[in-house]
């Protein structure tokens, strides 16, 4: 059964391609799909016909006990035989129907057999939630069907209905399923059947399913999705209606009922919105001119039927609703695919328009009153066998079961009239239109009906046979008696009188309306179309009112509405939360009040500062004085990195403010100021406390006291801070690797407007001559660019610089130093060649595309990290090698170094990409647009 | 452990100021609040660990160093600042490239939800119509009040058109 999902699925992907080479014809061999499933199903008949089910298991997801359990017994077998049959008839008469230029056929190819194989799949779920994720894959695949034509408003909207609609049933539905799998230990319908809960919990467990079946089968109050669902090509309007889809909520209902049947809510429910549904169904029915929406509110109405006979609860009942369910598909499958003749010869399917097509088109006529014989239930026609088996079942019971049967054979005299308008409709000569004249349709688009047809005169006729068939399903019922059985003749019982007397009923109804006396309605208030539309505008309000008040658009807002947060939640609980510590201490030693002194003045003059650059500088006499604060509490390496920072973000500032105004643009209005100065103090007050707090807080002894020791023994390093960020804790380092990658990333896709301006990146020669005079760096000398002592300096010293950070990046391990202090010492030797020589300079001096060394830099971290694996150690775990060399001695090594030599290059990767963006090329687009000016100047 | 009440003033200036920049427009000034906030934030992981001699095994005892945990931490987080600061300064020079000044505006599509909700009415955006549709709309984009009374008669009437189309 799986191979067969399977198969459909294999047919969905390569249907498009089919489409595309043979056009039209390629249906017939995408209907080899569905054709496969009926001969298989068909192969398995013995089996089914003696009550023993195919079953199929595999293990999917066993942690949440999800497997993929597959069971075919009579009544998925019947299923299967439609949704296989019906299935590969629609899609060969679709290779008629369509034309080979349809721009959206080989979608709908690859989404029909695709919506077939969901529903193969559905039916021969036996777990419970495999059954689930098949239905909400119908449903996916027919709202992309019901949408065959997205330019369309009215497809559009009957795609969403159904999908909303469908959707919420379904999730309802899921809960229910839950609720009985969690209660049996297992989500197998075959285990979960024997071992059902009681009471309320099984009420509201069936109610919840039941609305999943209820909205899937287009029951009342959710009946109004399927007529609009015909803005759907009429093929797929057949298969949804007689097969699949819809038929999937009878299935479920059928599937449920010999276990669930005897809860009383149960029955009551499927009873009264399925009578409800029958007669509102068939009522509109009568009234409508479309010959399409006619046959959908005749479906409406049958699946109405289903559900009172499929939801009574006894045998014969149960019985009644199999044969129905197979001779409806037989008849509404054949009556869709006649209207789509209709309309494709005739160019209409409004009955006010269609005259004499009887006479015109005696084989469609034929095929129409077979298949319209069935519906309205006469012999000998399937239909007629189903209906007097209803009949039958509901006849003997008390008054509840005779108000039912009422009820039903009302429902049969409202179907023999719209069935009896259909064929008037269709086919009659009315006075006063001008006669049809079709185009022939030739057999192959005649052939599909034809067989449905004939299928329902068949089943008709050879009833007993198929009594043995489905009896199986209906034996699972309790039955007080020896059983009904399907025939065609039973001799005169009161079933017969019945059913004479609906067809007399029915055919003097239709005679009323069609003089005028009487006229239907074209809805009914019970449908829940308002309800749904006022449900959907109300969510759209409501989502902009609630988008409108909380999406302001303003980042100062948004920034600001976090803030207070934090200073009145966090605020407020340090203002409540108990007695606050007492003990302080104001210093570790006095300089510290003093750097503190400076960091406060600069921050707080930063504030006011209105100069871009006195701005710039004070936040940089705050963050030197933060470094000196880090030198004080005993942390070398951290003093040592914000130094570095410190300089290497001066030097990106002046880089950028250069091209900036000097001044900040317009002070915000004075108010707005003090507010936010406001907000400022109140955040700066509450993370004071909270460090107050957090600080006296910590009362265990940290567990940072056992590193140093760790660190000499496993990270064989003396510097702790360093074998931290390496080995301890190099997980995170290499995600603050990976950031400062994608911040450098992001950085040059700001600053090079164009893609290929990035191969500027890399270090390309310069066609340019050097300059005369003495040359002190590579790339030539710019007298009145560049000045010459920074030149010479810079000739002395770039070396140096980069030595140095070399040896900061291997000394790293055990005293202060490490990749990031090195790489930012290597970079700002970088940026000294740029500030001495321009960007030709930085190119020499560093010939390499940036991204080439952030890439190096993390292929290595990544590397050294992967490389301790296959030796047996974890991700990132270091390894220690002490080697006697002869000449150098005793060598210590850690293989972590080459992790730290990663963020080495990472480092010095990002610091170059700045330079490149923010320096080099900003003075390309700078010298660029002095070029264009002197140009016009010179024209 | 005692508070430090320098390292706690110290904290609190940086991030008063830090707050009141960032909740500027002029993206600059933003990003001068984010580094002085990253200050704060470093200071304010110090707070948690004890001062003391640099955490390097053999040049201070084990009970006296300072706690390098949080060291680490900060350590990563200077670096990552200077990221973040090299980004923020790329976009406002991006800014004040295409628009003249590195103001951060208000977001247009938000106006529009507003205005929206102003008027009380819906998105509306599922009538949006192809040029070649059928259509029972009037120029605001709403259905019509016939099909609100009932969406499934409309959108059947529109499929029997449809199919007359055909």
């Amino acid at each position: 059964m799986l191979v067969l999902v399977a198969v459909h699925a294999l047919a969905a992907v390569v249907a498009p391609g089919l489409v595309r080479r043979f056009g039209r014809r390629a249906l017939y061999a995408v209907a080899l799909a569905p054709a496969a499933t009926l001969v298989w199903a068909l192969t398995r008949t013995g089996g089914v016909r003696s009550g023993e089910p195919v079953v199929e298991t595999w293990p999917w997801v066993p942690r949440i006990g999800l497997e993929i359990a597959l069971r075919m017994g009579t009544l998925s077998w019947l299923m299967v035989v439609l949704v296989g049959g019906v299935g590969a008839l629609v899609l060969a008469y679709s290779a008629r129907y369509f034309r080979s230029d349809d721009p959206g056929l080989g979608r709908f190819a690859s989404v029909f057999v695709a919506f077939a194989g969901s529903m193969l799949g559905l039916v021969v779920s036996d777990d419970l939630l495999l059954l689930y994720v098949f239905w909400e894959l119908t449903t996916v695949f027919s709202y992309l069907l019901i949408g065959y034509d997205p330019a369309k408003r009215a497809s559009r909207r009957a795609a969403m209905q159904a999908l909303l609609v469908t959707t919420l049933g379904g999730l309802a539905m899921l809960a229910g399923f839950v609720m009985l799998g969690q209660h049996a230990g297992s989500y197998r319908w075959s285990v979960v059947a024997t071992d059902l809960p009681g009471g309320g919990y099984l009420v509201t467990a069936l109610m919840l399913i039941l609305l999943g079946a209820l909205s899937k089968s287009a029951i009342v109050p959710f009946s109004f999705w399927l007529p609009g669902a015909m803005a759907a090509p009429t093929p797929v309007s057949a298969y949804l209606h007689a097969a699949a889809m819809v038929k999937a909520g009878v299935f479920l209902v059928a599937l449920l009922g010999p276990a669930v049947a005897g809860v009383t809510a149960w029955r009551v429910v499927l009873l009264v919105a399925g009578l409800a549904t029958l007669f509102l169904g068939a009522w509109v029915a009568l009234r409508q001119t479309d010959l399409k929406l006619l046959l959908a509110y005749g479906t409406v109405s049958q699946l109405g039927l289903l559900m009172v006979v499929l939801g009574a609860g006894t045998r014969d009942a149960a019985l009644a609703g199999a044969a129905m369910v197979l001779a409806h598909a037989l008849f509404k499958a054949t009556l869709f695919l006649v209207v789509g003749i209709v309309d494709r010869t005739t160019g209409t399917r409004d009955l006010r328009e269609l005259s004499g097509l009887g006479r015109r088109a005696p084989a469609l006529a034929g095929i129409a009153v077979l298949a319209a014989a069935s519906m309205a239930g006469l012999p000998p026609m399937a239909g007629f066998v189903a209906k007097e088996a209803a009949f039958e079942a509901f006849h003997h019971g008390g008054t509840a079961d005779l108000l039912v049967l009422a009820g039903v054979v009302a429902g049969s005299a409202l179907t023999v009239a719209y069935t009896l308008r259909f064929l008037w409709g269709a086919f009659a000569t009315k006075p006063g239109v001008a006669p049809a004249d079709p185009h022939p349709a030739g057999w192959s688009f005649l052939a599909a009906p034809a067989l449905l047809a004939v299928a329902g005169l068949a089943v008709g006729v050879a009833a007993p046979a198929f009594d043995g068939l489905l009896a199986p399903y209906a034996d699972g019922f309790s039955a007080a008696e020896p059983g009904y059985h399907l025939a065609l003749w039973h001799g005169p019982t009161p079933a017969l009188g019945l059913s004479a007397l609906a067809v007399a009923v029915g055919g003097g109804l239709f005679l009323l309306l069609h003089r005028g006396r009487l006229r239907a309605t074209r809805w009914t208030p019970l449908d829940g179309a308002a309800g749904y539309e006022r449900v959907v505008a109300g969510v759209d309000r409501l989502a902009v009112e609630l988008t409108g008040a909380t999406q302001r658009g303003s980042l100062p807002f948004y920034l600001g509405i976090i803030l207070v947060v934090l200073v009145v939640l966090p605020g407020g609980a340090l203002l409540t939360g108990g007695p606050w510590p007492r003990q302080f201490r104001a210093w570790d030693t006095p300089l510290q009040a003093v750097v503190a002194a400076l960091v406060i003045v600069a921050a707080v003059m930063a504030a006011r500062a209105l100069r871009r650059l006195t701005a710039m500088i004070l936040v940089g006499v705050a963050g030197y004085g933060t470094a000196l604060m880090f030198v004080l509490h005993g942390a070398p390496d951290l003093a040592l990195t914000q130094f570095l920072v410190e300089t290497v973000t001066i030097v990106m500032f002046v880089l950028v403010l250069r091209r900036l105004p000097v001044k900040f643009s317009a002070r915000p209005i004075r108010a707005s100021r003090r507010g936010r100065i406001a907000i400022g103090v109140a955040v700066g007050a509450v993370v004071s406390g909270m460090a107050w707090v957090a600080a006296s807080g910590r009362l265990a002894t940290p567990i940072s006291d056992r590193f140093p020791d760790e660190a000499v023994s496993y990270g064989g390093g003396k510097n702790v801070v360093n074998v931290i960020l390496v080995d301890i804790r190099a997980w995170d380092t290499m995600g603050e690797i990976a950031v400062l990658v994608v911040a450098a990333t992001g950085v040059a896709s700001l600053i090079f407007r164009r893609s290929r301006d990035l191969d500027r990146r890399s270090a390309v020669p310069d066609p340019r001559p050097a300059g005369g005079g003495p040359r002190w760096l590579t790339a030539g000398f710019e007298a009145h660019r560049h000045s010459v002592i920074l030149q010479v300096v810079t000739r002395l010293l770039f070396h140096a610089i980069v030595l140095f950070s070399v040896y900061l990046l291997f000394s790293g391990h055990n005293a202060p130093g490490g990749g990031f202090a090195a790489g930012l010492v290597a970079g700002l030797a970088l940026a000294v060649r740029y500030l001495a020589g321009g960007r030709r300079e930085l190119n020499a001096a560093a010939p390499v595309d940036a991204g080439a060394v952030l890439g190096a830099g993390l292929f290595l971290a990544v590397g050294t990290g992967v490389a301790a694996m296959p030796l047996g150690g974890e991700f990132l775990q270091s390894a220690v090698l002490d080697l006697h060399l002869p000449l150098l001695g005793k060598v210590h090594f850690v293989s972590s170094v080459f992790f730290d030599v990663g963020v080495y290059l990472i480092v010095v990767g990002l610091v170059l990409d700045i330079l490149r963006s923010l320096g080099a090329e900003m003075d390309r687009q700078q010298e660029d647009a002095r070029d264009d000016v002197r140009d016009k100047e010179l024209v | 452990m005692t508070p430090n009440l320098t390292y706690i003033v110290v904290v609190g200036v940086l991030f008063a100021a830090g707050v009141t920049l960032l909740l500027e427009r002029s993206l600059t000034r933003v990003l001068m609040g984010v580094i002085l906030l990253g200050n704060g934030a470093n200071l304010l992981l110090l707070t948690g660990g004890r001062a003391g001699g640099p955490p390097i095994v053999g040049t201070t005892d084990a009970g006296e160093m300072s706690d390098p945990l949080p060291q680490a931490m900060v350590l990563t987080a200077i670096v990552i600042t200077l990221g973040m600061t090299a980004f923020l300064l790329a976009l406002s020079y991006r800014s004040w490239h295409l628009n003249g000044h590195d103001e951060v505006q208000d977001d247009v599509e938000d106006r529009r939800i507003m205005d929206l909700a102003d008027r009380d009415e819906g998105p509306g955006t599922d009538d949006a119509d192809q040029p070649d549709s059928d259509d029972q709309l009037d120029p605001d984009g709403r259905p019509d009040p016939d099909s609100r009374r009932s969406s499934a008669a409309s959108v059947a009437a529109a499929a029997g058109e449809r199919g007359r189309d055909a």
